[in-house]
């Protein structure tokens, strides 16, 4: 899929995602050892979108698993039609196998191992799910098969790209962990943050680009109940623009707080650190 | 580097990290070794990130991660490399560390780190020997002091107090903290090179961070565990909700059922449930405040605070001689940290400073015995020691009784229990005692709960 990290880093940024060191040399290794990459971080740092990145990068074919408390067996893997099982009973005498690929209702996981093109499967927000999914994850995860009672076990016809993440609201299971490459992404620093928005918002200036990433920094050093995500500091960025601002001074930061800020006591409390005008 | 030796540096490497507490498996070895044999190990920053990829699968373990990489692959061996600025005084030094601070790339921060650790590192420790160390180097440069003149320059007649000035304080400090990294990192290679690296291995590493003692915590550890603060409450929270979801799905809905199964001929193919009633967990705290268990009594605070967002209802109480609600001071979306020193003074705890078990036990019955119903789990953090005043055991017994469940969490290790004035085995046929040290047996307990 990639020939060594430096391409990969060269490849996601065709697709307009900054990669840096450990990312690109996970995703690297992800592909090169045929393991599954889960990716763990706080809330919009682009873990999503690496997935996404990857896909598009690669021109694979998306699959993705949204997880949820209560997803179970049937949503994620697959499914027996049974009104059409029903209907063939009813409809034919004759004792038909009800049990054939005819019946079978295709879902994400089912859909990944069994497709001929290259696929990148997306697990998302794994953490979400209730326990039982993980184990139904392993056999997956570990060898690219699943089993089904009554057709026996699929394995896959090419192995799928697998991307998990996880915004750890929850411990996932050592076996899980253990099956997996782990790659754990934190806020990026100004400079990359910089070069992200430049990325993202191409016509703000850098100047003003840089010292949005300062600033986000010095509001993620505060001790604050929701820090901001990258996905914040672009959505400030386009405000900024969309205001027509070109220096990003205290009055402007005090009246557009709530777009990277979204607590009352976060307020207060940026407010007060940073010495703003009241609104 | 020979294949041999590469190996043994692996198997090596793997082994201190397993010392350092850090749970590798054999298999996680073996992917770590797989992934050696695809990369560029001549590539320092990938040879890191694969380790890490492949080894280390919390964040907490980073940070151990990192300082015993950096001892077994280090960057360079003293004398491969020159050694930096040679003939320039301490000012012209100072000047290009603050150019640094403001605006250095990571590896010249490194490079002039390496440099100054070899100028001023080596000093003596005891007769006749010499060791490395970091203070030398930092109060040499004290990047500290550099703090006013590089504000000065950089706001450059900008009015002060501001957001500009916070902002760069931001990046100083975040500068001056690299440094430091540096400085330390490179210290402990040299002391690595003089006296192998075993050895610094085992004494440099911190255990990770939901493995230490809350009874030995420091500022700045608590600091960081605030933020571990609220997943657990909200995994503790899900925990809950999730438990019960499982054990009722919700009635069938009989009459919706019937009206699908019109669709099929009165075949009920599709079966509808309603929904389940909404959970509502009810937790009451009562906390040990005094100074003792000051650092486990601030983190459990923060849980209760934590709590207090996920629960409606949630009431806490702190006591020390005298029992006091404390519930009012962790409104939702109050700031935690004006939270904690409003509770400091303004709270009815104590009433001759000692700790007492017994009393707080009897009050907090008298006065709030409604606040424990059949739906409200009891949750008691502290040490039970109880100064060889009375335990009032028949009291606790009767609110536990009417609680729903009961738990205490005891900070002190097990073998400490019922040691000088504690009183646990006692409590403890009351109410079941855990030991709680560190997050990780926290997050253990909260596992098991509900």
């Amino acid at each position: 899929m990639f020939d060594s990290p430096a391409a990969v880093t060269e490849r996601l940024a065709a697709v307009d995602y900054l990669s840096d060191d450990a990312i690109s040399t996970s995703v690297f290794l992800a592909a090169a050892l045929g393991k599954p990459l889960l990716v763990e971080g706080p809330a919009g740092v682009g873990k999503t979108q690496l997935a996404k990145a990857v896909a598009l990068a690669t021109g694979s074919e998306l699959i993705r698993l949204q997880c949820y408390e209560g997803l179970d067996e049937a949503r994620a893997l697959y499914e027996w039609n049974y009104k059409k099982q029903l209907l063939r009973i009813q409809a034919t005498s004759a004792d038909d196998d009800i049990f054939s690929e005819e019946f079978l209702l295709e879902r994400p996981l089912l859909k990944a191992i069994r497709a001929g093109v290259p696929t990148v499967l997306l697990i998302d927000e794994t953490d979400k799910a209730d326990v039982e999914v993980e184990g139904l994850l392993l056999e997956l995860l570990s060898d690219f098969q699943v089993t089904i009672p009554e057709l026996g076990t699929i394995s896959a016809v090419r192995k799928p790209y697998v991307v998990l993440t996880s915004n750890a609201t929850r411990e996932l299971s050592e076996a899980l962990k253990r099956r997996c490459l782990y790659l754990h992404i934190e806020y990026p620093t100004p400079e990359r943050e910089r070069d992200i928005v430049l990325s993202q918002v191409p016509t703000i200036r850098a100047d003003l680009a840089e010292q949005l990433a300062r600033t986000v920094a010095t509001l993620r050093s505060l001790e604050l109940k929701k820090a901001p995500s990258v996905a914040e500091t672009v959505d400030w960025a386009n405000t900024l623009l969309a205001l027509g601002r070109d220096e990003l001074d205290a009055a402007t930061v005090a009246g557009t707080l709530g777009v990277v800020l979204k607590h009352a006591s976060d307020h207060v409390r940026a407010a007060k650190e940073l010495g703003l005008p009241h609104e | 580097m020979s294949d041999t030796s590469l190996v043994d540096r692996h198997v090596g490497f793997v082994h201190a990290l397993r010392e350092a507490g850090l749970p590798v498996s054999l298999a996680e070895g073996l992917d770590a070794v797989r992934a050696l044999r695809v990369i560029d190990l001549t590539e320092r920053e990938s040879l890191r990130a694969a380790y890490a990829a492949t080894l280390v699968k919390k964040p907490g373990y980073r940070p151990g991660f990192d300082m015993l990489f950096d001892l077994w692959f280090p960057s360079s061996t003293t004398g491969l490399y020159g050694e930096g600025p040679k003939g320039e005084d301490l000012s012209e030094l100072r000047d290009h560390l603050a150019r640094l601070l403001t605006d250095g790339g990571e590896a010249e921060m490194r490079e002039f780190a390496r440099a100054m650790v070899g100028r001023f590192g080596r000093q003596p420790a005891g007769p006749g020997r010499q060791n490395w160390f970091s203070y030398s180097v930092l109060r040499a440069l004290s990047p500290e002091t550099l703090m006013a003149r590089i504000l000065q320059e950089v706001l450059a007649g900008q009015e002060r107090g501001g957001l500009a000035e916070k902002t760069a304080r931001q990046r100083v400090n975040a500068g001056i903290k690299r440094f430091e990294d540096a400085v330390a990192t490179d210290v402990r290679r040299r002391i690595a090179e003089d006296s192998g690296v075993e050895r610094i291995a085992r004494s440099a590493v911190r255990p990770p961070l939901d493995q230490l003692d809350f009874l030995r915590i420091t500022k700045a550890d608590l600091a960081r565990l605030r933020r571990e603060v609220y997943p657990l409450a909200r995994r503790l929270a899900a925990r809950l909700t999730i438990k019960h979801r499982k054990g009722k799905r919700g009635r069938l809905d009989f009459r919706r059922t019937m009206r699908a199964s019109l669709q099929s001929g009165g075949v009920p193919l599709t079966t509808h449930f309603k929904p389940p009633r909404p959970h509502k967990p009810e937790l009451v705290i009562l906390c040990d405040t005094s100074d003792s268990v000051s650092s486990f009594a601030h983190f459990t605070l923060l849980l209760t605070y934590a709590l207090r967002e996920q629960f409606t209802k949630v009431r806490a109480f702190g006591f020390v001689d005298t029992v006091d609600e404390i519930t009012r001071f962790f409104v939702p979306g109050a700031d935690v940290v004006e939270a904690m020193t409003r509770l400091a003074n303004e709270a009815d705890m104590v009433r001759f400073g000692r700790t007492n078990y017994g009393h707080s036990f009897e009050r907090f019955a008298e006065r709030y015995g409604d606040a424990i119903g059949s739906k409200t789990s009891l949750l008691i953090l502290g040490d039970a020691r109880s100064n060889y005043q009375p335990a009032a055991v028949d009291t606790l017994r009767a609110l536990a009784a009417k609680a729903r469940h009961a738990y205490w969490l005891n900070p002190e290790p097990r073998q400490q229990w019922d040691t000088g004035d504690s009183i646990a085995t006692d409590y403890d046929a009351v109410v079941p005692m855990y030991e709680c040290r560190n997050v990780a047996q926290l997050t253990a307990f909260i596992e098991d709960l509900a």
